[in-house]
């Protein structure tokens, strides 16, 4: 197995920055997304929610709402439960989640009645109509509140508790006395704060029962089309059969279109009811305040070191806030997700994490913006505390990171908290960074500038993710293996159709997916046509999120091109007249050993495959693979911030911001270049501006995109960005998941640099988002300190 | 995200609105660039039962200079402003507020009047017709008065339009020779209403004394707030830091904002200062006088 790339031709493209295949349909304005599909006699679904974040709900009143014209019908909890509906499980089997509240509403805007009508707007009319009494009750609003146990929140469940379960892995006792013994040591509580994926398309379905042949259609907003239809099969008891799922175009989908959601349900259980399709299309202030958010992990992160900065030890204690229900999508064995990678990119002999996760009366969620199963607030823990403990240690962090780092050698690197990193060459990505950023030239520039008192900070993160989910003797889903496929058929005339189990949300698969055919195949990539998220054609895969569509799906692809690239050979040595052992595939062509001029190419052997098949050999050229990584991949990276501080108004500006990442093996560097700018762009909003904030009433305050901030390219800094190649030794073309480094990668970076350039005047820490009331806070009260 | 249901009426004259408005009284809305009002709508915060659209009197749509006045029409929108080449040349003011309204979109549809028609205590017209010592054209169906901005910004969301009445146009004095102006905002991003705002012009004589003072802060209170007291202490002044520093104190003290998801009390109390200061920095540069950081 070759696990670099290979030096190709222009035309198989893999390496090559091949503009998107799918982007002349959007750019045109000709993508299909689930709101733009309408069926005939389609009714529409609008939700009642909540205004309060705990209360019994006395009484529904459906009359109002039911006498508006073109009223159908309205649901309630109680309707549902009448259809076993009302309660779902979540997606890792331990909770279940409420579809239309029963009994009590457990958080703000939770659901509580649909009314499905004639049209949108007369089903929101009337959802204003169903009268709720309610009686409020004492909201719980933060995990150590919850834990106290003084309001039980979930009277459903056995338990009496809030306290969901407790997650632990490592040598407490080992690590504690490491810390204990160690010169110096830090400790500190770093909060990642609650915030939202925020897709720009909002969820959506259209639940379409054809009552003749039994067969429900779901055109759904799905990260795992998949993974929707077995679970709607298993909840529902609808044979699979009969369920089919399209995930049509996405308009990106950040973890919050993998979950199932109250809506989707309330829209299937009234198709299958009524008999004609029933569609629902999230408001933003639905998508804000209902579907899953992300992080709410609450950290202390305590390191051990000797006094000339070799780290000895790490341990992380973390409170989680779940919200009302468990329906935090990891998978089976993880309930903290990857959260184990917390030791990140240095080599600690000893290291620990626990984490205890509550209810509270919020939206329930957790594992989602790019995050990568909770990757992201470790890689926030760890970077954080290394550049706290830089200054305790008035050690450059740079240094400390070089000191500490896993070194290339050690690979493939088992972690004191269980994982094996596959590859990595940690000094060279560090050491390139700097190089590049003029890092030297910038400590001599914020030397000169602290002494005027100006404030200027250089921020640097080094983070390390597990990403690829995953080998099939750890990760599942409700029990399914995390395997993915992919199927290609190679037409007769040598272009070809490839279908995978996942589901691009603005990924690229149409282009990356033919790329990597297109280089095992020698074929066009310009005509291999890519379809995923149709349930009835696409080969059973479990989607994507987590960035595991190439480590896993892509290295699926790859393996199908060699199933049929073998086939081929078989039939090149039919053509060439010569024993199929001397055949060999070079170049992208075949040809007989020691007659490289005599070469023919897969079109040629398509054609043969479907005119003149060998003998003994089945006539077509296709093939399937179902591919089941034998680890993850380990993508890692440095970034540089480089910030200026206003100390009047606390504003930050990002002056620079470098980026290196090394994936492995690139499959299209423009590509990969898009995704960093993104998840830059995202990391830069979470750093300083995204907050899903809740008042001391339990009360949203960030109910839509006035209060929940977006950044434009007006304020979005500048990114450069760069790569360093480590190839993944266990995949088949080398390649890592990258979609989620930079959102993982770059908050410590932005806060690190804001707490270097505050280092002056003594600020060790302040949570995200950095806002200028935080900063500037942080700067007066410093300030102040210093005059008493 | 849909309004409840409304009456639509598209006015083809200043006549026909008047008539439209004077018949639907308190149930009618006038719409304009729709850019406060449409939201609003949307979110079912306001819900007129009628609206009357002038997006079809093009008459109105104008920036012209007349008796000494900068006139500004009721639908003229605020692009037309930051693309001006009369607005860079002579009201600097107004082209540094006319570029951070809102975002670019906005600035498309949004318009000069209709925004301080809304009202918004965060709005950022209001600071600086305060500042620029504007004045509003009203009609009704017996006539046309005029009213200083100060007693036009009534109340949050209230201004002194009454029913039946069409805010024609705003006009600011041509400002005499040595004369700049700066508009200051903190937003947290960009489309954001002002976390805090101020405004400031400034006249100096030939020895460098202030002759004429503007200064006013949105943000900070039920709307746009002229500093009476700053304005006091430039009067006749000579600028120095010193001088700065208090004017930037009495936006401090005159603050009274509320708290929200933007800021405290304090931060924006603080803010209103610092703006001022910043302000007053930048306009008084644009004459050629430095050093005052």
């Amino acid at each position: 197995m070759s696990t670099t790339a290979k030096p190709t031709p222009d035309k198989y493209s893999l390496g090559q920055s091949m503009k998107r295949k799918e982007d002349p349909r959007f750019l045109r304005g000709h993508g299909n997304y689930v709101d733009d599909i309408v069926l005939p006699g389609m009714l529409w679904l609008s939700i009642v929610h909540s205004p309060y974040p705990h209360a019994r709900i006395v009484k529904i009143d459906k009359t109002a709402a039911l006498a508006v014209p073109g009223v159908v019908a309205v649901l309630t909890g109680e309707d549902l439960a009448a259809h076993n509906l009302a309660w779902i499980p979540t997606f890792h089997g331990y909770d279940k989640q409420m579809i239309l509240a029963v009994g009590k509403v457990l958080f703000q805007y939770q659901e509580v009645a649909g009314v499905i009508a004639s049209s949108r707007e007369i089903a929101q009319d009337a959802a204003e109509l169903v009268e709720v009494e309610y009686e409020p009750l004492d909201p719980v609003v933060n995990p150590f509140q919850s834990r106290e146990d003084k309001i039980i929140l979930r009277d459903d469940r056995e338990n009496k508790t809030n306290h969901i379960y407790h997650w632990e892995v490592g040598k407490r006792d080992a690590t504690d006395a490491a810390i204990a013994a160690s010169d110096v040591s830090i400790k500190e509580r770093v909060v990642f704060q609650r915030c939202h994926p925020a897709p720009l398309e909002p969820c959506g379905i259209i639940a379409d029962m054809d009552a003749a042949t039994g067969r429900l259609t779901l055109y759904l907003t799905s990260q795992a089309p998949h993974a929707h239809r077995t679970v709607v099969s298993l909840v529902t008891g609808i044979p699979e059969d009969k369920i089919h799922v399209i995930s049509p175009d996405l308009g990106g989908g950040f973890g919050n279109k993998v979950p199932v959601y109250p809506g989707y349900v309330v829209a299937a259980a009234a198709s299958v009811v009524i008999g004609v399709p029933v569609k629902w299309i999230e408001t933003r202030t639905e998508n804000l305040t209902t579907t899953g958010f992300a992080r709410d992990y609450h950290m202390d992160v305590e390191i051990g070191a000797t006094k000339d900065g070799k780290v000895t030890a790490l341990k992380v204690a973390t409170v989680a806030d779940h919200g009302a229900f468990d329906a935090a999508a990891d998978p089976t064995k993880y309930p903290a997700g990857l959260f184990g990678i917390v030791t990140g990119s240095y080599d600690f002999a000893n290291a620990f994490t626990e984490l205890d996760a509550y209810f509270t009366n919020k939206p329930p969620g957790g594992v989602a913006y790019r995050c990568s199963f909770r990757v992201t607030e470790a890689s926030f823990a760890i970077e954080r505390g290394m550049e706290i403990l830089a200054r305790k240690l008035n050690m450059d962090p740079a240094e400390l990171r070089l000191k500490n780092f896993i070194k290339k050698e050690q690979f493939p690197y088992p972690s004191p908290l269980g994982f094996v990193y596959d590859s990595g060459d940690y000094h060279l990505t560090l050491r390139k960074a700097l190089d590049i950023i003029g890092y030297d030239a910038l400590r001599q520039e914020q030397k000169e500038k602290r002494t005027r008192g100006e404030l200027m900070g250089i921020g640097i993160s080094t983070f390390t993710e597990a990403v690829g989910a995953g080998p099939s003797k750890h990760f599942d889903i409700m029990g399914i293996k995390m395997f993915d496929s992919a199927e290609i058929r190679v037409h007769p005339t040598g272009s070809a159709i490839l279908r995978a189990g996942t589901k691009s949300q603005g990924q690229g698969h149409e282009t990356t997916w033919a790329q990597i055919a297109a280089d095992e195949l020698g074929l066009d990539p310009q005509n291999i046509m890519v379809e995923e998220g149709d349930t009835d054609t696409a080969p059973y895969g479990l989607g994507t999120y987590a960035s595991r569509s190439t480590p896993v799906a892509g290295a699926a692809i790859a393996m199908a091109a060699r199933k049929i690239r073998e086939k081929a050979r078989k039939i090149a040595a039919h053509l060439l007249e010569a024993p199929v052992d001397d055949i060999e595939w070079e170049n992208h062509a075949f040809h007989v050993k020691g007659l490289p001029e005599n070469a023919i190419t897969m079109q040629t052997i398509a054609f043969a495959a479907y005119t003149n098949p060998a003998p003994d050999t089945e006539p077509g050229l296709e093939a399937t693979f179902y591919y089941d990584p034998p680890n993850l991949t380990f993508p890692y990276g440095a970034y540089i911030a480089v910030v200026d501080v206003d100390a009047e108004t606390g504003f930050v500006k990002v002056r620079r911001f470098l980026a290196i990442d090394d994936c492995g093996t690139v499959i299209n560097p423009m590509i990969v270049e898009g995704q960093i700018h993104g998840g830059l762009t995202e990391g830069f909003a979470i750093a300083f501006m995204q907050e899903l904030a809740f008042d001391a009433d339990g009360n949203s305050l960030n109910t839509n995109f006035t209060e929940y901030l977006v950044p434009t390219s007006l304020e979005t800094p500048h990114w450069e960005t760069s790569s360093t190649c480590t190839p993944s030794p266990h995949h088949p073309i080398g390649a890592k998941g990258v979609g989620e480094s930079p959102n993982v990668g770059s908050p410590a970076a932005f806060v690190n640099a804001v707490m270097d350039a505050l280092a002056p005047l003594g600020v060790t820490h302040i949570d995200m988002p950095l806002t200028r009331e935080k900063v500037w806070r942080a700067v007066r009260s410093a300030k102040g300190a210093a005059k008493t | 995200m849909f309004p409840a249901p409304f009456e639509y009426h598209r006015a083809t004259s200043i006549d026909e609105t008047l008539a439209l408005l004077a018949k639907h009284g308190g149930d009618a809305r006038v719409l304009a660039g729709g850019q406060s009002l449409i939201p609003a709508m949307r979110f079912r915060l306001a819900r007129p039962a009628v609206l009357v659209d002038i997006n079809a009197l093009h008459e109105l749509s104008y920036l012209r200079e007349e008796g000494g006045m900068l006139a500004i029409g009721a639908m003229t929108r605020d692009a037309a402003l930051e693309t001006s080449a009369l607005i860079a040349s002579k009201y600097p003011l107004l082209a540094d507020t006319s570029a951070l309204v809102a975002d670019p979109v906005v600035r498309q549809s949004g318009t000069v009047v209709g925004s301080l028609c809304h009202n918004d205590p965060a709005g950022d017209w209001g600071v600086t017709a305060l500042a620029g010592r504007a004045q509003i054209v009203i009609r009704n169906a017996s006539g046309t008065r005029t009213v200083a901005i100060d007693d036009f910004l009534v109340d949050s969301f209230t201004t002194a339009v009454g029913e039946g009445e069409l805010a024609l146009e705003v006009r600011f004095p041509t400002p005499p020779p040595r004369t700049a102006g700066s508009y200051q905002k903190i937003e947290r991003k960009v489309g954001d209403f002002a976390t805090a705002s101020a405004a400031a012009r400034i006249t100096l004589d030939a020895d460098g004394a202030i002759t004429g003072a503007g200064v006013a802060i949105g943000a900070a209170g039920p709307h746009a707030m002229r500093v009476r007291d700053a304005e006091q202490l430039l009067q006749g002044a000579k600028p120095t830091k010193e001088l700065i520093r208090a004017a930037a104190d009495a936006a401090r003290a005159l603050a009274d904002p509320v708290a929200d998801n933007r800021g405290s009390v304090e931060f924006k109390k603080d803010m209103a200062g610092v703006l001022v200061g910043r302000a007053l920095i930048a306009a008084i540069g644009r004459l050629g006088v430095e050093g005052l950081r």
